[in-house]
């Protein structure tokens, strides 16, 4: 998985969290809570539907690198990647 | 397929907030069940038929309503949270509502789901008081009113900081306590903050046919989601051991076992599950020692509704939606002496909602709530119980038509083609509530924690208020105490 496609990843699950913001300018560097309302009960989901449709666990310790879109595709595309190479 | 006896998570009452709690964690993946006495799902927001009528239980008005693109509300937040669109709920936004109080109403202020009107009205009618009105709406939109952690505080302390004439605190208390108030004469500023921006800054709407529509996309949700319900089924006990909830054994005498339990029945009636069942032996694993038993809520309500064959409007009742009234020199929100405290109330008319044009629904619907004694409901025999409630709705609907335009008693009799009336012991029997009492226990326990260490509250004695805030409650208990532990 690539940086960008991990960026598609969490944009399409904000998507479905909060379908009444619009993502279609969402800037990849600046923290999305500066440019979405999203409140923590939002940053949960987004956390909890990694888990759900990827598999993906992110302890609540590395919650702060899911600040903006770079942030995550720094965190979340290692992970993706791991959990690819193991099949 | 409702045969399991094993759950991640069970949930007793299928109210709106089990209902949401259970949303959660089965769209999360547990193994969810709710467990429902009742044949009908919706608790103290349910809905009855009687004679092909459907008639709303608790439901006024859906509060907490905000129109699309505002954010960070409540209703905003639960539809997130339940991945609800808003256009599901397809609610209509209220015409206005008045809080009038003086034997004939005489001082009365208007409100809408436009803040400003209610701003204006507030000057209109209390100049020398709009400063500090102005101050206590800064003061109420900056409290942070989710926090689960709060101290508690006087509401009636915090408004009389800002508002000298209590005629206007007590025609702001009116609306808020009728809402949601389980406690006497004051309440804590957390909830009169919850209540306050519920009514006044955010607002009334309903969906056209009701309650039921929103329990409806609840049912599919949770459905959609893999959640299960057993209805007709409740839990007749809760056996404690070592400190968790070990087993629930059902009516039927089904026994349970389950990682989690979220109980939504009320912090006594919860209580009650574990102590009855609890022999000398063990009482310590229900820490009875550190915690005393919860008090219930001491008052309840009474609700008479008339069926009318038109509009309240044609009838020459205007386009109210809510009235909130009072006759008194003072507002006294507690437990009445005798079996009804006819000087206060609050009139609704569901036809006043804006259901679009050429909507309206059917029939004319004109509805009294007004705070009620437990103790005689429940201790009159059956044949004085009905001669009370005949002689109460009278007394009722008297006192409620002084605070709405002049309609003849003929009239009203003319156009009236049915009546029915729930109390205390309605209540009570359909919801469990001990003495009927719609807003539950005077102590809310806002992190849901009980005595059992896998046992949560959520729903009316968690503290988060109205129907929005019943779905909050349930969504908060399931994320706090379940999903966020992984």
């Amino acid at each position: 998985m690539t940086k960008d496609e991990c960026k598609k990843v969490v944009l399409d699950i904000i998507a479905d969290i909060a379908p009444d913001e619009d993502l279609s300018n969402v800037k990849p560097d600046v923290r999305l809570r500066d440019q979405l309302q999203l409140d923590s009960m939002d940053f949960l989901d987004i956390v909890m539907e990694l888990r759900k449709r990827h598999g993906i666990e992110v302890p609540e310790a590395d919650y702060m690198q899911l600040a903006s879109l770079d942030s995550c595709a720094e965190y979340l595309t290692p992970k993706f990647n791991a959990l690819a190479a193991k099949g | 397929m409702n045969s399991s006896s094993r759950y991640d998570v069970a949930i007793i009452g299928a109210g709106m907030s089990g209902l949401a709690a259970g949303i959660r964690l089965a769209h999360f993946g547990k193994r969810v069940c709710i467990f429902e006495r009742h044949n009908a799902v919706g608790g103290l927001n349910g809905f009855y038929s009687t004679d092909g009528r459907k008639f709303d239980v608790g439901l006024h008005a859906m509060t907490n309503f905000v129109r699309p693109g505002v954010k960070g509300t409540p209703l905003t937040k639960l539809l997130r949270q339940l991945r609800i669109d808003r256009e599901e709920f397809a609610l209509c936004e209220q015409k206005q509502s008045r809080v009038a109080f003086g034997p004939r109403g005489e001082t009365s202020l208007r409100f809408t789901n436009d803040f400003a009107v209610f701003e204006s009205e507030v000057a209109r009618a209390f100049p020398a008081q709009i400063d500090g009105f102005r101050a206590l709406v800064a003061a109420i939109r900056a409290y942070d009113d989710v926090s689960l952690d709060a101290a508690p505080e006087s509401a009636r302390a915090i408004v009389r900081r800002h508002v000298s004439d209590p005629l206007l605190e007590d025609m702001l208390f009116c609306p808020v306590m009728y809402y949601g108030s389980a406690t006497e004469h004051d309440m804590e500023f957390g909830q009169f903050v919850i209540m306050f921006k519920a009514l006044f800054l955010e607002g009334f709407a309903r969906p056209f046919d009701g309650v039921r529509v929103i329990l409806r996309v609840l049912l599919e949700k949770y459905r959609a989601a893999g959640g299960e319900r057993r209805m007709k089924c409740g839990v007749r006990r809760i056996v404690a051991q070592g400190g968790r909830a070990a087993v629930l054994v059902l009516d039927d005498g089904t026994e349970i076992v389950a990682d989690h339990v979220i109980s939504s029945i009320g912090l006594p009636e919860t209580e009650k599950l574990i102590a009855e069942e609890t022999t000398a032996t063990s009482n310590a694993d229900v820490g009875s020692a550190a915690m005393p038993a919860a008090a219930p809520g001491a008052h309840s309500f009474v609700e008479t509704i008339t069926i009318l064959d038109r509009q309240p409007a044609a009838l020459g009742w205007g386009d109210d939606t809510i009235v909130f009234f009072n006759d008194s020199a003072r507002f006294d929100y507690a437990c009445p002496r005798e079996w009804v405290d006819i000087r206060s109330g609050v009139i609704c008319f569901p036809n006043n909602f804006d259901y679009g044009p050429g909507r309206a629904l059917p029939e004319g619907i004109f509805r009294i709530t007004c705070l009620a004694k437990p103790g005689p409901w429940f201790a009159a025999a059956d044949a004085e119980y009905r001669a009370a409630k005949t002689a109460w709705f009278a007394d009722v609907a008297r006192s409620a038509r002084r605070f709405l335009p002049p309609v003849a008693d003929a009239d009203l009799a003319a156009a009236t083609i049915a009546t029915d009336m729930f109390t205390p012991r309605t209540i009570a029997r359909y919801t469990g509530h001990v003495n009927g009492a719609i807003y539950g226990a005077p102590r809310k326990v806002r992190d849901g924690r009980t005595a059992l260490s896998n046992l949560y509250l959520c729903g009316t004695d968690q503290g988060f208020l109205g129907i929005t805030g019943a779905m909050l409650s349930g969504i908060s208990m399931a994320n706090y105490h379940i999903l966020q532990k992984g």
